[in-house]
């Protein structure tokens, strides 16, 4: 096995470099089937991040894993992203907090990875002060079954489940530390 | 009510506390501990890290499908200019041309192909082309800063830039990051993702900076040096760098095979 490179903080002058355009936007403005997820990152003394950068990857509402390319679409006579085309499904979504903290994703519910399992997006956390990324998951709803879900005490588990609200809109908050703190995981 | 904001701390302050926590985990190394392969997410002399790493223990994912997987790119993603960071301008940039080239692997060897690479940097002033960065040093009008390419059927990447220049920031009085590009790599699973930063070597910044620093362990820390290599130098044109870049977690392929 060869040793992994490591990791380094994104900083705070990743903006001009990361972010793209519709990269929140995993489907068009106004698709019928699009639910929006929302939230706000926190610190340990509870205000927001407004330098956190966050990605999002998930199955399609079917629980196809394949993907798509044309996250990042350019226009190649301009050099400049072009924006989704909008026809496929890429499941990869790019969102940096505004000055509030805020994100804001558009997309598509997920399916169920596996048959059986509650369908999750997974979100990878970046930011200014965090020298290595954090993993965690945005479950739609709660439900039983799930052996991630079944191995956390209640507090925790509520931190890995999307809030409802109207409109198929979903409140998503995390927290890298203190009492709320989101429940981060590692894969092995 | 204003308060005073407190007076920056000096590099002593920061040094000695770098110096503790090396101490402490050579001591743990030599006592049988693990490698630390790994930044501490938790590195007080890096201010930042303060409020932002949890402090509760990872929970180890019992299964990932979906993080098994992840996102793919394609020649709609990247044009072809988009590894050339010289020529993204009218003129050319000031400073010292270089290219910077690898493989990206998987901790199995295997090359990463086809996959995004981006990576950003200061001019060669050490000034970033971003609001935020208030520095006065002069931004350069014929240098952004940001490139990407897709990695080749060897995993190879390749860039065209000019050397970036050391910066101040606000971490302690005196604070200076040695020179680097930061890099962002996808695996053929999200479990692989890496954001990092690429140094280049003999930096004499290197054991005043807490971030790079944050890496406990020698070898470790090396791994994020660049090698200067001088058949990748074209003459009267551009010297040559080599990084390799070894993608950490699991993929499916390998998960598949393990079991």
């Amino acid at each position: 096995m060869r040793e992994p490179t490591p990791s380094q903080t994104v900083g705070p002058f990743f903006g001009y470099a990361l972010p793209f355009a519709d990269g929140g936007d995993l489907v068009p403005p106004g698709h019928p089937g699009a639910i929006t997820m929302h939230g706000v990152v926190h610190d340990g003394a509870g205000r927001p991040i407004p330098d956190a950068l966050l990605e999002f990857w998930q199955a399609d509402p079917a629980g196809g894993l394949d993907g798509a390319p044309d996250s990042m679409r350019r226009d190649p006579v301009t050099g400049t992203f072009a924006g989704r085309s909008g026809v496929g499904f890429t499941g990869f979504g790019r969102v940096a907090t505004d000055a509030d903290g805020h994100w804001t994703l558009r997309t598509l519910p997920p399916g169920p990875a596996a048959p059986g399992a509650l369908p999750y997006i997974s979100v990878c956390v970046f930011a200014r002060g965090l020298l290595h990324h954090l993993y965690t998951r945005v479950y739609l709803e709660d439900g039983p079954g799930d052996p991630l879900l079944d191995s956390l005490d209640a507090d925790r588990r509520a931190t890995l489940i999307a809030r409802p609200e109207p409109h198929a809109t979903y409140r998503f908050d995390v927290h890298l530390q203190g009492s709320e703190e989101t429940v981060f995981l590692e894969f092995g | 009510m204003s308060t005073t904001p407190p007076a920056p701390e000096p590099q002593a302050v920061i040094d000695a506390e770098m110096a503790e926590i090396r101490a402490e985990a050579e001591k743990a190394r030599a006592d049988g501990g693990p490698e630390e392969l790994q930044p501490r997410r938790d590195y007080p002399p890096y201010r930042s890290s303060l409020l932002r790493h949890p402090k509760r223990p990872l929970v180890a994912a019992p299964e990932a499908f979906t993080e098994l997987r992840g996102p793919v790119f394609g020649v709609t993603d990247v044009t072809d200019l988009d590894g050339d960071l010289t020529r993204q301008h009218h003129g050319e940039p000031l400073g010292e041309r270089i290219v910077v080239t690898g493989r990206v692997l998987d901790r199995e060897g295997r090359p990463v192909r086809g996959q995004l690479v981006e990576i950003w940097q200061a001019n060669a002033a050490g000034r970033y082309a971003h609001k935020r960065d208030q520095h006065p040093a002069p931004l350069d009008p014929n240098f952004t800063g940001t490139g990407r390419c897709l990695t080749d059927d060897e995993g190879r990447y390749t860039f065209t830039s000019i050397k970036p220049g050391a910066y101040p920031w606000r971490n302690h009085l005196n604070a200076w990051r040695p020179a680097h590009i930061h890099f962002s790599l996808f695996g053929t699973a999200f479990t692989q993702r890496l954001v990092t930063q690429m140094y280049f070597p003999n930096d004499p910044l290197f054991p005043y900076d807490p971030i790079f620093n944050s890496i406990t362990d020698e070898r470790a820390r090396q791994r994020l040096i660049a090698t200067y290599d001088h058949d990748l130098s074209s003459p009267e044109w551009s010297l040559g760098y080599r990084w390799d870049i070894v993608l950490d977690g699991p993929s499916a392929t390998w998960m598949e095979e393990g079991r």
